[in-house]
């Protein structure tokens, strides 16, 4: 078995070769095994949009749903909420929503109240330091945690506070503002939470 | 002692000097010679590697969807055909697998008697083989029984039945194994346990020692020449070739036509007819209501043929044992001078063939209903079956040989 | 392509495995779940008359949507008449019992009516049995139901599909080769012709068939370029192994 005539440019294409179509097809077959930790259809079927009804939802009031596991607060703000919005601007980590970007801050949500309609704010109730749920305190007075507090949010793990469009107060814990999620409104009568409206 | 010293540099080089990587690498492929004349038959070894690392990753993935509950396990798996991403994918390539994982096990061992594999000093070997055999039929008849339907119910009643005939303990061994009064939710916890965890790590111990005393020995081939014995100046055997390249890129092509075959059932056929994945099995395991015809998964039907064919429970269970354990006894069994069955004479020609045709037809009856006469067939098969060893230490012996030449003969 | 070596493959094994079941002649319903159309007037069917009374507890809507290419409007609107959401599985207002989907009872009187998800895959030669079945009610005032079946005889369901079949009666024939056997005689018209009834019995067969195994559709299109995949590499591992072996001689 001497080597008389060894073509290695011959075996190094092959081996090449073999190399790039097994290699391909490795990776091919890897998408099926990644694809089945996905979430599986019943997964997506019970994170599908859910409705809240809004019609009976008084000013000042807050309605609590589960979406995909989490709670979402729907809150119908009443003029006095909407007016403490524009003065606590200096006091914000991030007043104009400047680090939100699609996924926590839908386009049709980018203003100063956060919302679509003014009056109708829908955010995800978990906190974005380490998930806990905040909890409104609606009323304008002083709080054990501000002095000053025009109503807002206030989460009971680590004290991280947010203003009523869910904006959060400098020297929270938490890194940015409450989430909103996709929605769309159904008439006056519901809101429909993980789903938006087709551009 | 001071460092282990390495040809190599680099991280290898620092990886050699902790760890004889180079030297395992040598011994096992670079420079493992092995003989140049392996035929077809001896393409199953690596493949049943192949399937071994098939099931296990598709096991894995498998336990992620799967419970292992009574209540919850049969309409997981459906979960997993339907739900899950590719799940169903995943799933056929584990049951496929595992009749795949038989039929190349089976030829496989078909080519150690052909060629006489297990002889001295390759006992070891062949013992250790049959061990892993065994665990493979424990495992299949395991992971059978997951899927919770109505053949894993009755399959495990059947078979956990076969330990009550066992005198004295029997009843209570049955009991014992169950975890209950009946197959349940404790028999699929204990059992998913077992399929999973226990059994594919002693089986992948024993695939390492059954490897490792191969290339111990070094690999017989189909003259049953030892090569060994004619070495060129380097001490390299003239009929043997490192493994890496020659059997690797060998293999890859052998893995290739494999796997077309395999691909070929999973996406077109994965039940195969009702031999893969039975019908009844898509129905939940209801204890009340036993299918109109039970029968195993075409890979036990030889033994459970045996099982039928003997018309007394006790002595139709030991028949059935021993039908696998009499292996073990083959090394010892043979009396033959040569090894290859190209140089044997008549007899154990037509020995080897009657009980291959045997073992087929044991098979192909144990699917059906058995008739009388079925049953009379497989009692004749019964006995060429067990007649094979037990006459081999005869025909072997009084066989005439050819001679066995010096150096392997190549075909192609 | 496939389907001449499939067919030859599963004579070798139909010969060992189908020989195994008893039971009655099934006719071949001649089923295919490609044909979108026959899936498509198979769920209408199935949604009109068996959805009732028989879940599909496996199988979501969304699902079916999407691989019969019918919108989520056609579905919530035409066959989901239970109110249940676009992802969720196929229920009925009837509590499933516990002889739901063992096919093995002779009876199943005052048991909930079974779940059919997996009724094609869980008898022998499933969609055959399904049209079969579907094609051998007649009336027997002797039943609770007023109706029989040859198929699976004595079972509580009454023809559903009359209105469409008609009304046959069991007739005793004599068949070509001198044996008695039963046949049906229609003594009623139904609102389709005998031939058009048979392809009802398809429509759901089929339908039946595609619940039973949903994957199979993405099975057969992917099964095609695994294989050509399969059959380059083995090409290419072919000449590199030719290559490597001109040096043993």
């Amino acid at each position: 078995m001497a080597a008389e005539s060894v073509n290695h440019g011959r075996r190094r294409f092959l081996t090449a070769s073999t190399a790039v179509v097994g290699g391909v097809g490795g990776v091919f077959a890897a998408i099926p095994f990644l694809s089945a930790w996905k979430p599986s259809a019943r997964a997506v079927a019970a994170g599908a949009p859910v409705i809240a009804p809004i019609d009976k939802l008084n000013p000042g009031q807050q309605l609590v749903v589960a979406w995909r596991g989490k709670p979402v607060f729907v809150v119908r703000r009443d003029e006095a909420m909407l007016a403490t919005l524009a003065g606590e601007s200096a006091r914000l980590r991030d007043p104009d929503s400047a680090n939100d970007d699609e996924t926590t801050l839908p386009e049709f949500a980018r203003n100063q109240h956060r919302s679509m309609r003014p009056e109708l704010l829908v955010l995800i109730g978990s906190c974005t330091h380490l998930g806990c749920s905040p909890k409104l305190h609606p009323v304008v007075q002083p709080e054990p945690w501000d002095a000053q507090w025009k109503g807002g949010y206030f989460c009971p793990c680590h004290n991280s506070r947010f203003d009523m469009a869910g904006r959060v107060y400098e020297g929270s814990p938490a890194p940015t503002n409450l989430a909103v999620p996709p929605y769309r409104f159904d008439g006056d009568v519901r809101v429909v939470i993980g789903e938006m409206e087709a551009a | 002692m001071g460092e282990r010293t390495s040809t190599m540099t680099g991280v290898l080089g620092w990886l050699d000097q902790r760890m004889p990587v180079v030297d395992f690498w040598n011994k096992h492929v670079g420079q493992y010679y092995a003989p140049k004349n392996f035929n077809v038959w001896y393409y199953f070894g690596s493949l049943a590697l192949l399937v071994l690392v098939n099931q296990i990753v598709t096991g894995i993935f498998l336990t992620m969807h799967y419970k292992p509950s009574a209540a919850e396990a049969f309409a997981s798996v459906e979960y997993i055909m339907r739900d899950v991403e590719w799940g169903w994918l995943i799933r056929y390539m584990h049951s496929t697998g595992a009749s795949f994982f038989f039929i190349v096990v089976y030829l496989h061992m078909f080519r150690a008697l052909l060629y006489g594999s297990y002889q001295k000093p390759r006992e070891l070997i062949w013992v250790l083989g049959v061990v892993i055999l065994l665990l493979m039929m424990a495992e299949a008849f395991l992971g059978y029984v997951l899927p919770w339907g109505q053949m894993s119910f009755w399959g495990a009643q059947v078979i956990v039945s076969l330990f009550g005939a066992i005198p004295i303990i029997g009843p209570d061994l049955v009991i014992f194994i169950q975890g209950d009064y009946l197959p349940s939710d404790a028999t699929i916890n204990r059992f998913f346990a077992l399929h999973v965890v226990a059994l594919p790590i002693a089986l992948l111990l024993l695939v390492v020692l059954h490897l490792g005393a191969l290339h111990e020995v070094g690999s017989n081939n189909p003259d049953g020449i030892d090569i060994k014995k004619k070495k060129d100046a380097s001490g390299k055997p003239l009929d043997g070739i490192p493994f890496h390249p020659y059997y690797t890129v060998k293999d890859l092509f052998g893995a290739g036509v494999f796997l077309s075959l395999f691909a070929f059932v999973i996406f077109f056929e994965p039940t195969f007819g009702d031999l893969f994945l039975e019908y009844d099995n898509f129905a939940p395991a209801d204890p009340l209501v036993t299918p109109a015809q039970i029968k195993p998964v075409w890979y036990f039907t030889p033994y459970y043929a045996m099982l039928r064919a003997i018309p007394d429970k006790f002595f139709g269970v030991v028949v059935m044992g021993a039908a696998v354990l009499i292996l073990f006894l083959v090394p010892w069994l043979d009396r033959s001078p040569v090894r290859s069955i190209r140089y044997r004479g008549p007899l154990t020609k037509i020995a080897l063939a009657a009980f291959a045709t045997a073992f087929v037809v044991l098979g192909y009856l144990g699917l059906q209903a058995g008739s009388e006469t079925q049953t009379l067939v497989a009692r004749v098969c019964t006995f060429i079956y067990f007649g094979f060893f037990v006459a081999m230490p005869l025909f072997t012996k009084i066989d005439s040989v050819k001679p066995v030449p010096e150096r392997v003969t190549m075909h192609d | 392509m496939t389907k001449p070596i499939l067919t030859l493959l599963l004579a070798l094994v139909g010969s060992v495995a189908a020989a195994a079941g008893p039971g009655p002649k099934l006719l071949n319903a001649g089923t295919n779940i490609s044909d979108t159309a026959s899936l498509q007037r198979g769920a209408q069917l199935y949604f009109n008359y068996c959805a009732s009374c028989h879940s599909l507890q496996y199988m979501r809507y969304s699902r079916m949507a999407e691989d019969l290419e019918l919108t989520e409007d056609q579905v919530m609107k035409y066959l989901n008449f239970t109110g249940a959401k676009f992802g969720e599985t196929i229920t009925t207002n009837m509590p499933v019992g516990a002889g739901e989907a063992t096919f093995g009872g002779e009876d199943w009187f005052g048991k909930a009516p079974p779940d059919l998800s997996l009724v094609a895959r869980a008898r022998n030669d499933g969609p055959n049995w399904i049209y079969t079945y579907l094609l051998s009610f007649y009336p027997d005032p002797s039943r609770p139901v007023g109706w029989n079946n040859t198929v699976f005889p004595n079972a509580s369901m009454p023809h559903v599909m009359w209105d469409r079949q008609g009304v046959q009666v069991l007739v005793q024939q004599t068949d070509d080769a001198g044996q008695e056997t039963t046949g049906f005689d229609l003594i009623r018209e139904g609102s389709r012709s005998p031939e058009q009834y048979r392809q009802d019995a398809r429509d759901v067969a089929t339908f039946l068939e595609y619940v039973g195994e949903p994957a199979a559709l993405q099975r057969e299109r992917y099964g095609l370029w695994v294989l050509l995949y399969l059959l380059l590499f083995t090409g290419v591992a072919y000449l590199l192994k030719h290559e490597y072996w001109k040096d043993v001689h």
